[in-house]
């Protein structure tokens, strides 16, 4: 579960970043969060992994209140997403096994357990005859599915896509997107953020529009920029 | 368990991905503690030769003497209840006289001196001689001690002496120390540099600062450590050598301690220092990826 309640956050030169945003995401459900660069999705993101605290406002993830977490809460709060970027952030010297083991390592997950999950994710997102190759041997798709099955390796409550077909060929982007949207059927709320139109209109899904910084619309279905 | 061996293979990966850079460490941390091991070895060997010399610098009691023999002797306990007298011992006055003579030439100058000319007197030796000057003034006061001779200048020499050495390898043990913590904590530094995408990943997935730590703390034992072992057997083959030389030159007389009797207490200290060098190095390396 995800509820922004009035946020506003302003950087230290007082330029302000977002400014009076609320929405909420239930449990399972799936929304776009889009908008133009620069218009603040990326402050939104980082207001819900715990990366900046809101000026104003109130954020919740999960159960976890992010204006009063505490540092050491935080590594919590973090396990219960899984989070995706655009770029990808697998460790290069680390085969597509070990990118996918490392979550459960930090999760503190048993190696029997990591043994059998770590396929099990794979197979979900078709890399599972890939485990042993290294991140550079992959296409863009391919490392960005490795990614979605780190994310979903600790069976997280919440999925936070960031562009995450950003660095992929367009022909993947609609297939890339089915899959995470095959995964938030099985109860997995997803909040994906792009700024790809073409991509979203394909989908008849809630869409959370924001616009230098505040909520211009959060409607069911079209983006029209 | 599971997370230990995890910190263990990551910790041993990053050893030997980064091999020149541990191999200089370890060679860092093995001088350091072999400059380290050798002044606290001078240190404890010139301490406990001036403590042997000082167990013979001894507080010269002469008795009144008017009072016989048998009334000397019974000061002995009276002396002995003094504060800081560790041991007495009573010389007649025909032993002072022999002992006397025997330094001496045969000379017919001295074959008519009788001992009475002597008085008998007391050894007084001491528990610590940098409050001689104290326990001479006590002594003093007991009725029957006609003076006391003792070498104020001779016991606070050496007082000083030992003083100047214990600062000085204090101070060279920490300076030492914190060299090696420097060298561990920028070998580390490297180490988590070479990391940070890592260290910024498995944040983002929920490690904990021990989770993040753990690796690079292992990193920094294994170095540690072997650097002080090796460091040890180094300083065992040097010890050896120089007492050696030592037996077989003119300064043989000196009383040297055996390696024998330091190996345990410095097997202890090397390690306990490799450990800590380790631990401050890879707080102080990875500090700055702690506040993301």
């Amino acid at each position: 579960m995800i509820s922004l309640e009035h946020v506003y956050k302003s950087y230290e030169n007082g330029t302000p970043a977002i400014e009076d945003v609320t929405f909420a995401m239930e449990d399972g459900e799936f929304a776009f969060l889009v908008g133009p660069s620069g218009s603040g999705k990326t402050t939104i993101i980082k207001l819900l992994t715990g990366e900046i605290a809101s000026t104003e406002g109130r954020v919740v993830v999960n159960g976890y209140d992010m204006g009063t977490i505490s540092r050491r809460r935080l590594p919590a709060l973090r396990r219960t997403l899984g989070v995706i970027f655009q770029d990808f952030r697998l460790i290069d010297n680390r085969n597509v096994y070990e990118n996918v083991a490392l979550a459960m390592h930090v999760y503190g997950a048993r190696n029997s357990e990591i043994k059998r999950r770590v396929p099990y994710v794979l197979g979900l997102v078709g890399l599972e005859d890939r485990m042993r190759d290294m991140p550079r041997e992959l296409s863009g798709g391919e490392q960005q599915r490795v990614a979605i099955a780190r994310a979903l390796a600790n069976n997280p409550r919440t999925i936070i896509a960031d562009e995450p077909t950003g660095n992929i060929d367009p022909e993947l982007s609609a297939e890339l997107m089915k899959l995470l949207s095959k995964i938030s059927e099985q109860g997995t709320t997803m909040l994906v953020v792009t700024h790809e139109h073409d991509l979203v209109n394909q989908f008849a899904k809630r869409v959370i529009r924001i616009v230098n910084g505040r909520l211009a619309s959060d409607s069911e279905g079209w983006y029209q920029a | 368990m599971n997370r230990i061996g995890y910190y263990i293979r990551e910790g041993v990966d990053s050893i030997f991905n980064h091999g020149l850079i541990s191999f200089a460490t370890i060679c860092v941390i093995l001088a350091c503690l072999l400059i380290m091991g050798s002044f606290a070895s001078v240190a404890l060997n010139v301490n406990h030769i001036i403590g042997t010399l000082e167990d013979q610098v001894s507080i010269l009691c002469f008795v009144d003497d008017k009072w016989s023999e048998t009334e000397a002797r019974s000061l002995e306990k009276q002396l002995l209840a003094v504060d800081n007298v560790s041991s007495v011992t009573f010389v007649t006055r025909t032993q002072a006289l022999e002992e006397y003579l025997g330094q001496l030439e045969e000379s017919p100058l001295f074959e008519e001196v009788e001992p009475t000319i002597l008085r008998d007197r007391y050894l007084v030796y001491l528990k610590d001689i940098s409050i001689m000057a104290g326990t001479q003034a006590r002594l003093k006061d007991i009725p029957g001690i006609a003076r006391v001779n003792a070498h104020l200048g001779i016991a606070q020499g050496m007082v000083s002496m030992r003083r100047i050495v214990n600062v000085v390898s204090v101070v060279m043990i920490l300076l030492l120390m914190a060299v090696s913590t420097f060298i561990m904590a920028n070998t580390l530094r490297l180490a988590a540099f070479t990391r940070r995408n890592e260290v910024a990943i498995v944040r983002m997935i929920g490690a904990t600062n021990s989770f993040i730590r753990g690796p690079f703390n292992v990193e920094g034992m294994i170095l540690g450590l072997t650097g002080s072992l090796i460091a040890y057997l180094a300083q065992w083959l040097l010890y050896i050598a120089i007492t050696g030389r030592i037996a077989g030159s003119s300064i043989s007389f000196l009383d040297i301690i055996p390696f024998a009797e330091l190996a345990l207490p410095l097997l202890a200290c090397f390690l306990v220092i490799g450990l800590l060098v380790a631990i401050f190095g890879s707080r102080i390396a990875i500090r700055n990826y702690m506040r993301i």
